[in-house]
């Protein structure tokens, strides 16, 4: 359940930004998840009511955008779209591809108030 | 997940089927240059409504025909209206404020890892400056990490020094193991964590005794998902993986084996008993991580053992090599201004140490 770990340490950058900007409540985050990240948002939406409990993020609305997977396919020698990892090249079928973009799980901005 | 906009609830499917696929959710969205377009997705929990229709406040995520993302509030009806309101200032800008309760916008930008990667950035640091190969062994419960070490500890005995972090929920059976055969290691409990992080494995430095030019293994905690995620410092996550466990691994578990510099395929000597395909969990693991080094190897009848050994001296040596450059390239950084005062100092002898205050 890294997710906990994980939600810790977006509610850390939440604060951080909250405190910074004199915020008495965070009313949504904003979340950037690729699709390839090791990360379930699922679980990761629980984490997050958990650890916001109290704090000034509490109730706080979690929007996640998925950024869609992308690799570099080898023989077809061109970017590609990737939905998972393992998936083989949706063009070739080659599974010589190197993810590019998707992997990101980054904070993007907050709401406050 | 929803093809068109990508909101949704992740991965998690029951026999194949996404959770929350049988309340899906369609929107019609009328542009302002009066194109609709229609997406579904599944909607347990998703993105909120400002009528109350789903949770409390919030706006709605949606992607535009040039890739751009934004977000607005639904103002009745199934029918989304942007009136007038275009993307500006990218992906996240600008429409936020049109129906927005008032309550400000706080662009962050900051990966959630960034905690983690500084202390791991740290630890990277720290062991380049003193020659020291780290390795991250990640692995379910049972593939033989454990025995793993052992043997390469004593196979490398005389050769080059070993140290160990060992990480486990409880206990410090592991480091006992470690430290019977004489090499320095200590025991990082994680509680009821799953994983090591980079913040633990720094303190876990701090407590052994290091040598340069050493090589450092890193045990992690059994476990073949979370700690793929958190980079600890180390040179290469080597992933270990048993012919006892299933050949399809790769493909089940794939963020472990993407994340992995090398495969061990352990436990080869029991091969002819059980339904393992060593070449096949090669090519699995390959589909997730092109280019995948594998070595398979017995740690308890040393078969394979050689490979292992030569990938470790290798990289020894690598990082001994590295330190040895930045330590030349620091001195040369030095050793050029020194150079120039020496220069100034010979040019002007007679010139007072310090300065004479005029009278």
């Amino acid at each position: 359940m890294h997710e906990m770990a994980l939600a810790e340490g977006m509610l850390e950058i939440v604060e951080d930004a909250a405190r910074k900007n004199a915020a008495a409540r965070v009313r949504t985050v904003w979340l950037e998840l690729g699709a390839l990240s090791h990360v379930e948002p699922h679980a990761l939406r629980f984490c997050f009511d958990a650890v916001t409990r109290g704090g000034v993020a509490d109730g706080a609305t979690l929007e996640i955008v998925t950024t869609p997977g992308r690799a570099w396919c080898m023989p077809c020698g061109e970017q590609v779209a990737l939905a998972r990892l393992g998936d083989a090249c949706p063009h070739c079928g080659s599974y010589q591809v190197e993810v590019v973009a998707g992997e990101d799980m980054r904070v993007r901005e907050i709401a406050i108030a | 997940m929803c093809t068109t906009c990508g909101c949704g609830q992740g991965d998690i499917r029951i026999d194949g089927v996404p959770a929350g696929a049988d309340t899906p959710h369609a929107h019609d969205h009328v542009h302002a240059d009066g194109t609709v377009h229609t997406h579904t997705h599944d909607h347990t929990g998703a993105h909120a409504h400002d009528d109350g229709s789903a949770g409390a406040g919030g706006g709605h995520w949606h992607r535009h025909g040039d890739g751009a993302w934004h977000s607005h509030v639904r103002v009745g009806g199934s029918a989304h209206v942007h009136a007038g309101a275009t993307v500006a200032g990218g992906a996240f800008g600008a429409v936020h404020a049109a129906g927005m309760p008032p309550e400000r916008i706080v662009q962050i930008e900051r990966d959630i890892l960034a905690k983690n990667d500084a202390f791991a950035a740290r630890n990277r640091q720290l062991l380049a400056d003193r020659g020291i190969f780290a390795l991250n062994l990640v692995s379910s419960p049972g593939s033989g990490k454990t025995t793993l070490l052992v043997k390469t500890i004593e196979a490398l005995r005389g050769r080059i020094a070993v140290a160990v972090v060992e990480g486990d929920q409880q206990t410090s059976l592991d480091a006992d193991r470690i430290r019977a055969t004489g090499a320095a290691a200590v025991q990082v409990n994680t509680g009821k964590g799953c994983h090591l992080d980079a913040q633990m494995v720094g303190q876990a430095l701090a407590s052994l005794a290091l040598e340069d030019d050493s090589l450092l293994l890193i045990e992690n905690v059994g476990n073949l998902v979370c700690p793929a995620a958190f980079d600890l410092g180390e040179a290469h996550k080597v992933v270990v993986l048993s012919v006892t466990e299933g050949d399809d691994k790769p493909l089940k578990y794939p963020d472990m084996f993407h994340a992995a510099d090398l495969m061990i395929v352990n436990k080869v000597d029991l091969a002819p008993y059980v339904q393992f395909d060593v070449d096949r969990a090669i090519e699995y693991a390959r589909r997730v991580r092109p280019g995948l080094e594998a070595i398979p190897l017995s740690a308890t009848t040393g078969e394979g053992f050689d490979r292992w050994l030569a990938w470790l001296e290798r990289g020894t040596g690598d990082a001994g090599t590295k330190r040895d450059a930045s330590v030349a390239a620091l001195r040369r950084r030095v050793a050029e201004p020194e150079a120039q005062l020496v220069a100034q100092s010979s040019a002007a002898p007679s010139a007072p140490a310090t300065p004479v205050r005029p009278a």
